[in-house]
């Protein structure tokens, strides 16, 4: 019977995904360092992982290829298969199947590919080059100093893995002893765990548990017998640990044994548990932490969106209560409302917090795509990024990866040099390309930096007097800045050539409009011959926004505080005629003035003489509208207004106000 | 709030011949949806207008933190307002994902009504267009037009 696993279809997708984006980087750091055990050991558990996940789902094509991939992957392990750049090449390529079938799979709901091409190559990467064991290991274990004597460890209770041999040869490498330990505990002592504790400790001070038997989560629990063995790394002589472990009381140690690690061989049992006490020889020496893993809930964004709409009803209730409090007057409730008020402010943040996820999830699909294009280019670039902890709500999140690809694109096409004309310009071989992100008040910064050609503003001119952009006359007056903005016009491409890269008719004005889209900015600073520099601001969310609270005749509407300059009160003596258009003089400028009781027809008549002038700016031109009074400034929560009202022109969204009613948000854009 | 006429009923060992609905007014005549798909009745909320949308489109209210937009079928059919103001509602209705409301002048009750009561028609009764009804009930000598929501707010 085949049980229904349509269910998690989505789940598997998702997982699949987060998989993959991980294979890959590790993949890369493992490129780049091939002893990086570490990556190795995370690209096998990933791998392991989806073969289990695609064989569950009943996707047997995908199964069938990590299980060959896993299969060199083993190899690599066990260091019976170099790490090459040929068997990396392949191994990307299989990822990059994985990835066709995963999304084939989302698609269609349907697995199947026909994947023998690979499978054909990674089984001749395996085959082929069994026999480099040798070299692999002389190349960890110091050739000279092989001690010829004691080979009496033969009866250690220990089984080795192809993992725990590399440990260990690496301490034997940086002249750590391994030591076998059997310590006895006192048959009537009442708390077993804790002196096992305590020996684990005593050991720790100096020296690493590589393993126990029985597991250290077995002796924690007490359950063992009279003794235990361990394994451990040390620089201390045996007698100075024996004689701190006898210290603590009901301890003893009953054996103590060196263990040479030449005379170590696998032990070739595939499926052995895992081991217990992993210690890792680079992090012990490094005096480093083993990261953590953190524990997670995997929940559907639709139920936070849910939770915030909650939060944001009990907000709004709140601000009820405190309007009938002010009226009656009754101390009694002011003071719960307070608390009240105290703790729906913390929800709320937490709630955001809930929706925030590091652009880590974005960064991470880079370095790979930076790799391949680098390598088809034939450039040399070193990938670097900044801060991909740096938390975006998940909204800005899902839209911000496409106009990044294209930066970065840009920046390997156009940006970078070929080595040989970096060389003629007397700049390294190799060009770096960076992706920063941070952190700053409202805002996210995102910064992709090149040491590249450079923006010839010139070149930029001509190109747009070439195309019709802009004329002559107007060329001639254009700043340096301007003549680089001119980049974000659409319809402007620079590349000479058209690639496959860049430069396929899709311009920056689409890079631009993205992210003005998600009420951000972008701007780019140049020096030519020394490399470029595009800036992007993003808010954090989408969700919220601090928007100005205004009143035309009897309705309220919020103007999002991005797009608002400043305000002013007027008079309707101060409005001038131009050219038919209602304008104020604003220190010295012109601005031309919309009443927004027209534009929004608002049915009732003007009541008082009042007028307020809030400055807006849309497309770097400054407007003026006209409204009755300025209630304020406030946090909103956006809400969409639904399937049925999208495109109203004028209208970007709605809010609940604290009062229960519904409010719209202006769109600055499309008001005019 | 008044809450959905009848949502916790026993289940009933429904007729599969049997549809319950909703009877409403709107101007003289009486209309009826569905029952299946009725979210919530509603005395009239606060209506927000929506400057420079259609005509039939009345607002949008806020219903436990959901923004529904509230559609009004008078001046998408050209039917007099009628009853007391007291009397009129807001009915939300929810199909897929989608949750709207219209204005009515009057909820009257819910019906069970035999499907072999419903008549398929060509004739127009009321003011509304033939494609947007399903039917013409007939209860115990009343007309009920049945609407077709999906077709109205398409």
């Amino acid at each position: 019977m085949k049980m229904d696993m349509s269910q998690y279809l989505d789940i598997f997708l998702e997982e699949s995904k987060e998989h993959l984006g991980n294979l890959n980087q590790k993949l890369l750091d493992l490129e780049k360092n091939s002893r990086d055990i570490a990556a190795l050991n995370e690209i096998f558990r990933a791998a392991h992982t989806l073969k289990g996940m695609s064989s569950t789902m009943g996707f047997e094509d995908l199964a069938d290829l990590t299980h060959h991939m896993e299969d060199v992957l083993v190899d690599f392990k066990e260091g019976t298969l170099q790490v090459d750049t040929r068997s990396i090449d392949a191994i990307f390529k299989c990822f990059d199947r994985i990835q066709t079938i995963i999304e084939q799979i989302e698609t269609s709901g349907n697995g199947e590919l026909d994947n023998s091409d690979l499978i054909y190559i990674l089984q001749s990467i395996k085959s082929g080059s069994t026999d480099s064991l040798d070299i692999e290991e002389n190349e960890i274990i110091s050739p000279d100093n092989l001690p010829e004597e004691s080979t009496e460890n033969t009866e250690s209770v220990f089984k080795f893995s192809d993992y725990d041999l590399t440990v260990l040869r690496e301490a034997d490498v940086r002249d750590f002893k391994v030591l076998n330990l059997r310590v006895e505990v006192a048959p009537d002592s009442l708390m077993k765990s804790v002196r096992a504790f305590m020996v684990f400790k005593a050991i720790e001070e100096d020296s690493e548990v590589i393993k126990s038997i029985p597991s250290a989560q077995d002796l924690e629990e007490g359950k063992f017998e009279d003794y235990f063995d361990m394994l451990i790394i040390s620089k201390t002589d045996s007698d100075s640990i024996i004689k701190r472990l006898e210290s603590i009381s009901e301890i003893s140690v009953f054996s103590i044994t060196e263990i040479q690690v030449e005379s170590l061989s696998a032990d070739t049992e595939p499926e052995k548990p895992e081991i217990e006490a992993i210690a890792d020889v680079d992090n012990m020496v490094a005096g480093k932490k083993v990261s953590k893993t953190k524990q997670t809930v995997r929940v559907d964004i639709d139920r936070l969106d849910n939770l915030m709409n909650l939060v944001g009803e009990l907000v709004m209730h709140k601000g009820r209560l405190e309007q009938i409090g002010a009226t009656e007057k009754l101390s009694d409730l002011n003071e719960t409302i307070e608390q009240i008020d105290r703790i729906s402010g913390d929800l709320q943040s937490v709630v955001m917090k809930v929706r925030m996820v590091p652009i880590e999830q974005v960064f991470n699909r880079f370095p790979r795509m930076v790799r391949d294009l680098s390598k088809d280019l034939n450039k040399e670039i070193d990938f670097l990024i900044e801060g991909k902890d740096t938390e975006l709500d998940r909204t800005v999140i899902d839209e911000i990866g496409d106009p990044l690809i294209h930066l970065l694109r840009n920046a390997i096409d156009h940006g970078i040099e070929l080595p040989a004309q970096r060389v003629k310009f007397g700049k390294p071989t190799r060009g770096t390309l960076m992706l920063r992100a941070r952190h700053e008040g409202n805002n996210v910064y995102i910064e992709v930096e090149d040491d590249g050609a450079g923006i010839d503003p010139e070149r930029i001119k001509q190109k747009a007097i070439e195309k019709g952009l802009i004329g002559v006359r107007e060329a001639e007056e254009m700043s340096r800045e301007e003549d680089i903005e001119l980049l974000f016009m659409p319809g402007f491409s620079t590349a000479d050539q058209v690639t496959d890269i860049s430069g396929r008719g899709v311009g920056l004005d689409v890079v631009k409009n993205k992210i003005e889209a998600l009420n951000g900015e972008i701007n780019v600073e140049s020096k030519l011959g020394t490399g470029t520099k595009f800036k992007i601001k993003l808010p954090l969310t989408l969700a919220i926004i601090q928007a100005l609270m205004i009143s035309v005749r009897d309705e309220i509407y919020a103007v999002p505080l991005g797009s608002v300059d400043e305000t002013t009160k007027i008079t309707e003596a101060d409005i001038k005629m131009i050219q038919n258009q209602e304008v104020i003089m604003l220190r010295g400028n012109v601005l031309p003035l919309y009443r927004l009781a027209g534009l929004l027809e608002v049915p009732a008549e003007a009541t008082g003489d009042d007028m307020y002038v809030v400055v807006v700016r849309r497309a770097d031109k400054q407007i003026g509208l006209v409204v009755d009074s300025l209630i304020g400034q406030q946090e909103i929560v956006i809400k969409s207004l639904g399937k049925l009202l999208t495109g109203v022109p004028g209208i970007a969204g709605a809010i609940v106000a604290g009062d229960g009613n519904v409010r719209l948000i202006l769109d600055i854009a499309t008001l005019f | 709030m008044e809450k959905a006429l009848v949502t916790d009923n026993e289940q009933p060992v429904f007729d599969s011949e049997e549809i319950q609905v909703v009877a409403f007014k709107l101007g003289e005549e009486e209309y009826a949806v569905e029952i299946v798909y009725v979210q919530d009745i509603n005395r009239l909320l606060n209506i927000t207008r929506i400057p420079r949308s259609e005509r039939h489109i009345e607002g949008v209210i806020n219903l436990r933190g959901n923004i529904i937009p509230i559609f009004n079928l008078h001046t998408r059919f050209n039917l007099q307002a009628s009853g007391n103001e007291e009397d009129k509602r807001i009915i939300v209705f929810q199909y897929d994902e989608l949750k709207v409301g219209i204005l009515v002048d009057e909820v009257s009750e819910v019906l069970k009504i035999k499907k072999d009561e419903v008549e398929a028609t060509s004739k127009v009764y009321g003011s509304i267009e033939v494609e947007h009804i399903k039917g013409i009930a007939k209860f115990e000598g009343r007309l009920l037009i049945l609407l077709d929501l999906f077709k109205i707010f398409e």
